[in-house]
């Protein structure tokens, strides 16, 4: 998308998911104050900041899972906790723990995060993973690798616009990194959102949000 | 169109899940069996006395072994990540609890009332108190998972929790023992024994109500850290 298409939807429509003035304070430590954005569908956003510098508390913030915050959050244009159903209907979420199940197999444990997929997308999904062959071994003789890129082929089966991704490429090897990369670019391209927190440089240009610049007082 | 709902996929993945740990399944009943087959030994083999205090044994054993199985109700999909994917869900976090619910019951309660017929034997349950045992437990155990969805909702995310739900939900358990022993007593001494019964049945509706509301609102608790 040219930027001159992004100002033009910037006008037309409301954005996606937008914060305005978040505040968020753990341990008696500032982590970000006064953080606006307006994230449109399109768009790839990396939140960026040290360890421990609330990437995590942001995500989970804006999933609404954490509301240890101050501001507001919306969903397309509505305050998001009024359209709590429909927000999350759109949602794909995936975190350092990705819900797999280590006495199913990997087909199984798909049936389950993905209800509406049919066998067969399961197969190709797992397929496009690199876990061909894998569909009817149970996750708990896989590698912890293998076992988060069963969560990952929910991002071929799933029709959801938002993706919150925490930490996706941790411990996805080099070609499973560029495949993901590719994918997730894809989903942009064909009007997703995707935020995602990562130390992984990607190949496009994305929405930065630093956190560590928020930061006004120490730990006593 | 149910077939393919997350509620309907999360009953079946968890029923999976249990078939593939079957083994786990048996501890409740080998408690609830030891429990009870002790007792004569400790006490006294003379059916009279037995017979006296078999409702109780009876009772009190189901409720501490579907007290020891409640632990496992939201542990492995708190650790695994799946209770956020739940919770995320478009549908409201109580429907998935009165699945989990349903699931501990199938697997905990309702065996404990079909295996409890047997132990009555055991212990000398005179005979009219067998009709209402059954009855008992098929109404009292459903409450005891409902409340029990409740403690292991607020304890779940606490490492040291161990000693912590049985403190929280044993006094709410307290009205279904009472009323349940004494049905069994009511029927043993060939009184009327469905007001007690019907106090089970009136408390299992309040909790139905009542309980996945609480379980869910403390599941986010849990959940938000």
């Amino acid at each position: 998308m040219s930027h001159l298409d992004k100002q033009k939807t910037d006008n037309v429509l409301p954005a996606l998911l937008s914060g305005r003035g978040l505040y968020c304070e753990r341990d008696d430590r500032v982590l970000f104050d006064g953080l606006s954005f307006d994230w449109h569908p399109g768009q790839i956003v990396r939140i960026s900041g040290a360890n421990g510098s609330g990437k995590s508390t942001l995500i989970r913030i804006l999933l609404g899972l954490s509301a240890s915050y101050e501001g507001e959050l919306q969903f397309a244009g509505q305050p998001i906790k009024q359209a709590v159903y429909d927000f999350r209907s759109a949602l794909l979420y995936l975190g350092h723990q990705v819900g797999i199940k280590t006495s199913l197999t990997p087909e199984e444990n798909l049936n389950w995060l993905c209800p509406q997929a049919s066998r067969c997308e399961v197969y190709q999904a797992l397929e496009k993973v690199g876990l061909k062959g894998f569909e009817d071994v149970l996750a708990q003789s896989l590698s912890a690798g293998q076992q988060r890129r069963v969560a990952l082929a929910r991002l071929y089966l799933d029709t959801k616009q938002i993706w919150i991704l925490d930490e996706p490429f941790t411990a996805i090897d080099k070609d499973g990194v560029a495949q993901l990369e590719r994918r997730i670019i894809e989903h942009a391209q064909s009007g997703g959102l995707v935020v995602l927190t990562t130390h992984h440089q990607l190949a496009v240009d994305v929405e930065e949000v630093l956190l560590s610049e928020h930061v006004t007082g120490g730990r006593h | 169109m149910l077939s393919t709902s997350p509620l309907m996929a999360l009953f079946k993945r968890d029923l999976l899940i249990a078939f593939r740990n079957r083994g786990e399944l048996l501890n409740p009943l080998m408690f609830f069996l030891m429990v009870a087959s002790l007792f004569p030994l400790a006490v006294t083999p003379d059916p009279k006395f037995l017979g006296l205090i078999a409702p109780g044994i009876i009772w009190v054993g189901a409720l501490l072994a579907t007290l020891l199985s409640l632990d496992l109700m939201f542990k492995s999909d708190y650790e695994d990540g799946s209770l956020e994917q739940i919770i995320l869900q478009p549908q409201p976090t109580l429907l998935f609890v009165l699945v989990k619910t349903l699931l501990h019951w199938l697997m905990a309660g309702l065996p404990l009332t079909l295996m409890a017929p047997l132990l009555g034997v055991m212990l000398a349950l005179p005979e009219g108190g067998y009709l209402p045992l059954v009855l008992s437990l098929l109404l009292g155990t459903p409450t005891l998972s409902l409340l029990g969805a409740i403690g292991a909702g607020l304890t779940v995310g606490l490492k040291k929790g161990g000693m912590l739900m049985p403190l929280l939900i044993l006094p709410l358990y307290i009205p279904v023992l009472i009323f349940a022993a004494s049905s069994v007593q009511a029927g043993i001494d060939g009184n009327a024994y469905t007001g007690h019964l019907a106090f089970l049945g009136a408390y299992l509706a309040l909790m139905l109500v009542l309980a996945p509301v609480a379980s869910s609102a403390a599941l986010k608790i849990s959940i938000a850290r």
